[in-house]
């Protein structure tokens, strides 16, 4: 198993390492937190530091500094708030059917035999696909899949069918969720399988050793087992389409409210100018989202913890 | 002048940002400044907006590596002289910027710009378009492109204010504009991509690229055989960029002879050669010292007088912008 996890994210804590005598516990507990100090400084300066800062400016009047409800107000209304009603769509379809379709594929690849070389090259592929992004990918689908794009042309050449004139778009909303299975599916397959390897196959014996079939074995034993997994490996997947911003942009030219896009013309952008707090509160509430989605990812890690250790 | 330059020379050091070398020339203007009064030039974030760059004066306040100065969008200007950002600085040849393109107190002055521009590629696209009524016409289904999202590029927003001038609209009423756009993306013409430019001329995702002037003249006809490029007769909208000196320069005297260079003859031509209308333009052909070449390399300038929208048009224009594309030409 650890020749084909070592290279993924395993969502499940690690096992616990044997444990010291109590003369040493006292000393190796200190060690303990020592070592977590680089980390801590680094989640303190590059997380909760700006987030604090964030947060303040979110409260304050973008020109006089006063205390002010007003950019969440705006963020909460108009524009800003179909930009957050897309993006929390769009993640979420985003993460439902790259969801399915990973977690059939990691069986596929599970069940293949050990040392298969597709098997190798499904999960070594997947760690290269789900780390694409970006402009890069916009520009990939617009070479390959846009009106003059070559695989347009091929499917073209083929078939006789120009498919942009049978409602194919890849400048809409459901062509940013058709780019966005690009990178979501291959993580789906990378965190979901260490789940399926938790999967003993002695329960699947004892299974049938009692008369149960197929169905049933997916019903009482693995379905609830890995259910926790799963929907902790959702949330991953709807975290990282709601943070997604480059691919998104390019694809649409802010023709689709995203709330990251948003963020981006308002702090980065050389058109708005002087509303960099509204920017902030929008980037408050995409956090309240994150964290609320983490808590829930969390209690979800704990049950499925219990099985799969 | 001279005990500016002895200043400067003292100095040794200017702090610019976001000045791409390959735009409007300033690659050459940057060395040729640098070797004229040997003052070192460090060029910061050049592939930055405007937005980081009043954001850089604002948080470096105090530093030696803070701008000294800074090139910003209209808007951007104002903001920063409403926020008391810069020094007010009026170079030797004031008087030859026009009045509605400066600040009277000297905060900002317009330094270089365009007009609105439609670009377009000869090999895919036969039937030459003139105006924004033209693009209308069915022959250029999935041909149309813009640079980037009109709520965050400055040449997009330029281009659905020029869209609105077109259609009935004003600099206080920009609304035609995005119906125009909305129109065009129904009918299937306009390719609503953020990443219009060269590329996507080449690889005929956007054969038509409306943007700056300048910039069509610069970034994409190198890389296009043929490529053409007209300013549409149904709508001439320039917009030019600004110059202000950073009230806290750690290198005051530097900026005030950037600001010279940039505003003397040589500059303004230089700017010129980067495909660019320099603000003293007018100047330069009345005195018969424009450099005659780069001037006929630009698309003819429309003979009307330029008119600019005042900021709070523009505010208000950015905020409609900002609230309607996604609703209307999106979906």
């Amino acid at each position: 198993m650890a020749e084909s996890t070592a290279q993924v994210v395993a969502p499940e804590a690690p096992p616990s390492g044997a444990r010291p005598r109590p003369a040493a516990r006292s000393l190796h507990r200190w060690l303990r937190w020592l070592g977590v100090v680089p980390f801590g400084v680094y989640v303190g300066l590059g997380l909760i530091a700006p987030f604090v800062a964030i947060a303040i400016a979110s409260f304050r009047n973008s020109s006089t500094g006063t205390f002010t409800l007003n950019n969440f107000r705006t963020a909460l209304s108009g524009t800003y708030l179909l930009g957050l009603k897309t993006s929390i769509v769009l993640s979420i379809a985003g993460a439902i059917v790259p969801g399915i379709w990973g977690l059939l594929l990691a069986y596929a690849i599970f069940t293949a035999k050990r040392g298969n070389m597709l098997r190798k090259v499904v999960i070594t592929a997947s760690g290269v696909f789900a780390n694409f992004g970006g402009v890069p990918l916009a520009f990939l689908f617009i070479a390959t899949l846009s009106t003059t794009g070559i695989v347009t042309g091929w499917i073209k050449d083929i078939t006789g069918v120009n498919i942009w004139d049978h409602s194919f778009s890849l400048y809409t909303g459901y062509g940013v969720f058709f780019v966005y299975m690009y990178f979501q599916i291959p993580l789906m397959v990378l965190v979901i399988l260490p789940a399926l390897e938790g999967l003993r196959p002695a329960w699947r014996e004892a299974a049938h050793n009692m008369g149960a079939g197929t169905w049933q074995y997916w019903r009482h034993v693995g379905g609830p087992v890995l259910l926790p997994s799963f929907l902790g490996c959702l949330l991953l997947l709807f975290g990282s389409a709601f943070s997604a911003y480059a691919t998104a942009e390019a694809l649409t030219g802010g023709t689709i409210a995203l709330t990251p896009i948003q963020i981006g013309a308002l702090l980065n952008g050389n058109v708005v100018a002087g509303q960099e707090n509204l920017g902030y509160a929008l980037g408050v509430i995409m956090v309240v989202i994150i964290a609320i989605i983490m808590v829930i990812y969390v209690i979800l890690q704990r049950r499925s913890a219990r099985w799969l250790r | 002048m001279s005990a500016l330059v002895a200043a400067a020379e003292k100095e040794g050091q200017l702090n610019v940002i976001t000045l791409p070398s390959n735009w409007a020339n300033y690659g050459t203007i940057m060395s040729d400044f640098s070797k004229l009064y040997h003052i070192h030039i460090t060029d910061a974030n050049p592939e930055g907006s405007s937005g980081q760059e009043i954001t850089a004066v604002e948080q470096l306040k105090g530093q030696s590596r803070a701008p000294d100065v800074v090139d910003v969008g209209p808007s951007f200007a104002v903001e920063g002289a409403n926020d008391h950002l810069w020094a007010p600085y009026k170079v030797a040849t004031w008087s030859n910027i026009p009045a509605n393109a400066k600040d009277p107190n000297g905060d900002w002055y317009a330094d270089y710009g365009g007009y609105v521009a439609i670009g377009y590629d000869p090999a895919k696209v036969k039937l030459a378009p003139t105006s924004f009524a033209s693009l209308t016409n069915p022959a250029y289904k999935n041909m149309i492109g813009l640079n980037n999202s009109p709520t965050t590029a400055g040449a997009a927003f330029a281009a659905v204010y020029a869209a609105a001038l077109a259609n009935g609209g004003s600099f206080s009423n920009i609304e035609p504009g995005i119906k125009y756009f909305a129109h065009l993306k129904q009918i299937g013409n306009f390719v609503p991509t953020a990443i219009g430019g060269p590329t996507t001329v080449q690889n005929g995702t956007t054969p038509i690229l409306i943007w700056w002037d300048y910039l069509l003249e610069s970034e994409v006809k190198p890389v296009v055989p043929g490529f053409k490029i007209v300013i549409p007769s149904d709508a001439t909208y320039a917009s030019y960029y600004d110059q202000a000196i950073s009230a806290t320069a750690p290198d005051p005297a530097a900026a005030r002879l950037w600001e010279e260079y940039l505003y003397s003859t040589t500059g303004q031509n230089l700017w010129l050669a980067g495909y660019t209308r320099p603000i003293e333009l007018a100047t330069l052909v009345a005195n018969g010292t424009v450099n005659k070449a780069a001037e006929a390399a630009l698309p003819p300038a429309p003979s009307s007088t330029l008119t600019f929208p005042s900021s709070a048009q523009a505010a208000a224009a950015e905020t409609v912008v900002t609230q309607n594309w996604p609703t209307q030409v999106g979906g």
